[in-house]
């Protein structure tokens, strides 16, 4: 995701489970690591038997805290004051590790003189233009880069940006360099003097009055980082949907990597930025995506600014420097293995034949769409977006109005029942009589009826058997889509359309086997891992060509299936092997466990330190080595020049570790690839109980908003009506439970562990409003009220913030009516406004009301939240 | 506990036989059926490595079947990552695939109908594969104002959840970009 994408080159966790156990410091934060990832949290308690601290920052008490040093209530959605203040803190007491500073990071670039910052517009950046709601990112970039970030600008102006992994589209770098540096990091206009003004005001006392946090516990958090990083010592972040559920969640984890640059934490044991994901394999639909605006490999979607033929395409949406240099090769690659024979150089490889896009065509721009009438079929594969997704009254409606919807999945969940059994047939919203959705639900097979991969939280590849057949009519994905692939082609065999034409010279003959037919899981691997012409396996992305001599399915997995091996079926038990485990599994890129790991060593190629040893240069052998595949160019010397008009990784510098990015360098800085901003901003959430104290702009400019009726907002300080909703709602998951509740709420031992929706207040709170522990409460937003078991709890801090008291209210989100439990959808509490880059929805923070008792039943629910919003004033454009 | 070797070790009344085992988890609760119990473990056809479908720490498992049917799932003790180690969730596994609610027939609910119809899988595919025809020549969207070309529909939109395998995302990427379907979306977005 670009929070770490524009950072450091690649949107993967830089490290991986294991290599916690080499911290000195563990901060878990935007994550409930012991009870939503409680056996990767194993490696978390081996660093801390090994002397580690573990700093928990959350607004709840959980077992993560219980078990760490210390735990830091925080108030919803003020993480960046919090990190913003550990920046100030690191430069302030000159607490950063320089020579990685200097050597490693973008910290001495200077930058475009028209750059102005948020502290000078007040909450502004340079370059907003308020008829748009866009920024104009041309001040934003390196001085003197001769054509600012050419293609990549124009794509930022339109909604298709902020997706690309990859920030520098266009950017035109002579050997890698930036034109203009100051390496005494003084000049007014270097990146480390921006940054060190951005965050001058994000003092103890900010950070207190914002996040509710005491300044002594603040600063202990500040120094214990501190101490525990450098050359012998390293710390690591952990985060989850705690950070990325805002409308700045972005800019969260930007925030949590310059730390972790300053600190020189990232490419070395114990060190880097740990996502973790929540589904088994989220990272990999991220890599091989299922997303509108990439494809495998974060190659960009085409659109039609970026031009109508590959090369101006690549031209437009690559760097001439670092790994994306060679995009062209990967795009070729990508082409040949999916149009075969019929992608020549003589037709671009049928790259005019992609469709392109040019909005935001997200899952929730969709939904509107379906909402508006205007797409009328829908997919929904292993998924359950009335009880997953943010306003779930929008998902239904949005469902009532399609032609036909598609479901398939191992339970009959609500998705698939909603024409009988929403909420809104209760209040008589929706008639089944009257709903025209025609809706085929189509039993799934499980990960042990079906062999394929999984990749995990750290990039790595982990191949699963088949142990039986799927019973009945249930099949997996890849037997139905191959099937319905082959249905399509049929009948569309000998149409002269130009729009069929990609679809029927798809490459899309698998050998099938079995009772089912179904297609051979590893061939498809062998597709995605690249070939040559001769039909051998590539080893490496470098293997790659740009003249349709390679096809492969995704770059960043070249070689996933070298030696005509599945790399990633490799299960040599780890008592076999060293820590790394290297032979287990296969991680991207290049079976890499730590990225980034020529930051292990200093410029001249030596470990840091003995104790904090990983990848270094052998002046023997004259090749990088290590614990590790070495994430560098094998042979390329500490000392290497580029010459003039190198492009590519030959234009990188010896001592440049992030190879991805045009400049070789980790971004304390982004001149491009994010909306909203080169260096994360303190904004509000959308909805919030507390002003902005550092800006009159209260909130992050450029959230996606919906104004539609189905979309309510809650006024937010210092609107009026804003006390009417006076309390922060927050949700979150258990660890009895799997997000939207299709694998746990059928599942009859984990329905009896955790059998109802139940909030977490604080005594303070119940006394507030006459709640009693056990009792029923029922949450009231703009948008619906639902019912929960009021449990009272310690566990739930009032925090004092800009001195008053302000209570939080915690949900766990799993419930809706199917299943062995039943219980209301804490997301139907929220509404849609997302981050910008990303379009995530703000689920992490919002305000609510919360009474004693049931919510009333039928339409009176309806009338209770009419009641709410006349109280409150609230504006609904459209009706 | 005592091992299944299916022979009662201690023919004392059950009441002396508490003498000997303090805890009463193992002799003293033992009867004639329960000494002749085997883990399923045990009696096994084959063990499947696999990999636990709920979080993404990626916990190894180990699948076990008897007579086609999953019998047991445990943690895989040669995994890196978890160890040998699963969560509730992960512990439950068996269950999960084993549900007595799994869904095994295709249903279709058609337009303004109160309850599900089954149909053969077969005739579902064919229906689907219509629609998705039909559905894209009606939205197809072959430049825009400008003369670009989009070569796309919006008419039709998917979702797709996170514990699908990558190689099956990767047959849909591929299937429904040729198809010209750009609202394509994931759980990761989520």
């Amino acid at each position: 995701m670009p929070g770490l994408g524009t950072s450091f080159g690649r949107g993967g966790a830089t490290t991986f489970q294991q290599d916690l156990q080499n911290s000195d410091v563990i901060v878990i934060q935007g994550s409930n690591m012991a009870e939503c990832h409680p056996v990767g949290f194993q490696w978390v308690m081996e660093a801390k038997q090994r002397g580690a601290k573990v700093i928990h920052v959350d607004p709840r008490f959980t077992r993560t805290s219980a078990m760490a040093d210390l735990h830091v209530p925080i108030r919803a959605g003020t993480d960046i004051a919090f990190l913003g203040g550990i920046v100030n803190y690191i430069i302030e007491n000159e607490r950063w590790f320089d020579e990685y500073v200097k050597h490693y990071t973008n910290a001495t670039t200077i930058v475009d003189e028209g750059f102005r910052d948020t502290e000078d517009l007040d909450g502004f950046f340079s370059g907003w233009d308020p008829e748009t709601g866009q920024y104009d990112i041309s001040t934003w970039s390196y001085a003197g880069t001769e054509e600012h970030t050419a293609g990549g600008h124009k794509e930022q102006g339109a909604a298709v940006s902020g997706e690309q992994a990859h920030g520098a589209h266009g950017m035109k770098l002579d050997r890698g360099r930036p034109p203009k540096e100051d390496e005494t990091m003084q000049h007014p206009r270097c990146v480390f003097q921006i940054l060190k003004r951005h965050y001058s005001r994000y003092t103890p006392e900010l950070v207190e009055e914002v996040c509710g946090i005491p300044k002594e516990t603040f600063l202990q958090v500040a120094e214990t980082l501190c101490q525990n990083s450098g050359r012998e010592r390293t710390g690591a972040f952990c985060y989850a949907v705690g950070w990325t559920q805002h409308t700045v969640g972005v800019q969260y984890i930007r925030t949590a990597g310059i730390i972790q640059l300053l600190l020189g934490n990232i490419g070395r044991p114990g060190g880097g930025i740990l996502a973790l994901r929540g589904h088994a394999n989220i990272q990999g639909s991220t890599d091989i995506p299922t997303l509108f605006n990439i494809l495998p490999g974060y190659l960009p979607m085409p659109h039609p600014q970026a031009g109508p033929d590959l090369d101006t395409w690549v031209g437009n949406t690559s760097p001439r420097t670092g790994a994306w240099g060679d995009m062209r090769n990967y795009a070729v690659s990508l082409l040949k293995a999916w149009f075969g024979d019929a992608a020549t150089g003589e037709n671009d490889f049928c790259f005019g034949l992609l469709p392109r896009i040019d909005a935001d065509h997200s899952h929730y721009a969709a939904i509107n769409r379906m909402l508006d009438g205007k797409c009328p079929g829908f997919f929904v594969v292993g998924e359950n977006p009335v009880v997953g997704s943010a306003n779930g009254r929008m998902q239904r409606f949005a469902l009532a109005n399609l032609e036909w919807l598609v479901v398939r999945d191992v339970q009959l969940i609500e998705t698939a029942t909603f024409w009988k059994d929403s909420r809104e047939i209760e209040t008589g919203e929706l008639k089944t009589e009257e709903i025209g959705t025609e809706v085929f639900f189509m039993p799934a097979a499980s990960h042990t009826e079906k062999d394929g991969s999984f990749t995990n939280t750290q990039r790595l590849l982990q191949w699963h058997w088949k142990a039986v057949e799927p019973e009945g009519d249930a099949r997996s994905e890849l037997q139905w889509t191959f099937d319905l692939g082959r249905r399509v082609r049929r009948k569309l065999a000998g149409s002269t359309e130009p729009r069929d034409r990609a679809l029927l010279n798809l490459t899309w003959n698998y050998t099938t086997q079995g009772p089912h037919d179904e297609p051979d899981a590893q061939e498809v691997l062998q597709e995605i891992g690249g070939r040559h012409a001769d039909g051998s396996f590539v080893e490496k992305y470098q293997d790659l060509k740009n003249d349709g001599s390679t096809s492969c399915g995704s770059w960043i997995h070249a070689g996933v299936y070298k030696g005509g091996v599945n790399q990633a079926a490799r299960k040599k038990p780890h008592t076999e092997q060293n820590w790394v485990a290297p032979e287990w599994g296969w991680a991207w890129p290049a079976n890499r466990h730590i990225i980034y790991n020529r930051a292990s060593a200093d410029p001249s190629g030596k470990p840091w330190s003995e104790r904090k040893k990983y990848v270094w240069w052998d002046e023997e052998q004259q090749k990088w080595t290590g614990y590790d595949d070495p994430d560098f160019v094998p042979d390329k010397p500490p000392d290497y020049q580029p010459k003039k008009n190198d492009i590519g990784l030959d234009a990188l510098r010896g001592d440049s570790p992030f190879i991805i990015q045009a400049d070789g360098r980790g971004w304390l800085y982004a001149p491009a690839g994010l909306m909203d901003g080169p260096m994360p901003t303190h904004y509000e959430p959308h909805e919030s109980p507390a002003t902005n104290p550092l800006y009159t702009q209260q909130q992050n400019p450029l959230r996606q908003r919906f104004n539609r009726p189905e979309n309510p907002y809650n006024p937010t300080d210092p609107e009026p009506g804003w006390d009417v909703f006076p309390y922060v709602v927050t949700t979150y998951r258990l660890t009895e439970h799997h997000t939207a509740g299709g694998m746990s709420r059928t599942v009859p031992i984990l329905s009896q562990l955790q059998p109802e929706l139940f909030c977490e207040i604080s005594p303070e709170l119940a006394a507030e409003r006459g709640i009693e522990h056990g009792d029923w409460a029922t949450i009231v937003t703009s948008r619906t009220a639902i019912e929960a078991r009021a449990n009272v709890t310690d566990r739930v801090k009032p925090l004092r913030v800009e001195g008053r008291t302000i209570h939080q209210v915690g949900l766990p989100y799993h419930w809706g009516p199917g299943g062995i439990v039943k219980g209301d959808t804490a997301n139907d509490l929220f509404p849609l406004v997302l981050d910008p880059n990303v379009h995530i929805q703000e689920v992490k923070a919002a305000t609510c009301d919360i009474l004693p008792g049931r919510r009333p039943r039928g339409p009176d629910v309806l009338r209770l939240v009419e009641d709410y919003k006349r109280r409150a004033g609230v504006k609904v454009v459209g009706e | 506990m005592e091992e299944g070797n299916g022979k009662l070790t201690d023919h004392l009344p059950p009441l002396l036989r508490q003498l000997k085992d303090p805890l009463g988890l193992g002799r003293a609760a033992q009867s004639r059926h329960s000494a002749r119990l085997v883990p399923r473990t045990q009696t096994a056809d084959k063990v499947v490595q696999s990999v636990c479908p709920y979080c993404a720490v990626g916990c190894g498992q180990k699948v076990y079947v008897q007579d086609g049917k999953v019998t047991q799932i445990e943690g895989d003790p040669d995994s890196p990552i978890s160890r040998g180690r699963l969560c509730p969730k992960g512990a439950a596994s068996e269950q999960y695939v084993n549900s007595a609610t799994r869904a095994k027939k295709v249903l279709y609910r058609a337009p303004y109908a109160t309850d599900w119809q089954e149909i053969p899988l077969d005739q579902a595919m064919e229906m689907i594969t219509d629609r998705v025809i039909a559905t894209r020549e009606k939205t197809w969207e072959s430049e825009d104002d400008e003369g670009r070309p989009l070569n796309r529909t919006r008419g039709i939109a998917w979702l797709g959840g996170a514990t699908l395998d990558s190689e099956e995302n990767y047959l849909i990427k591929k299937l429904f970009t040729a198809l010209g379907a750009v609202q394509i979306e994931n759980q990761a977005r989520i």
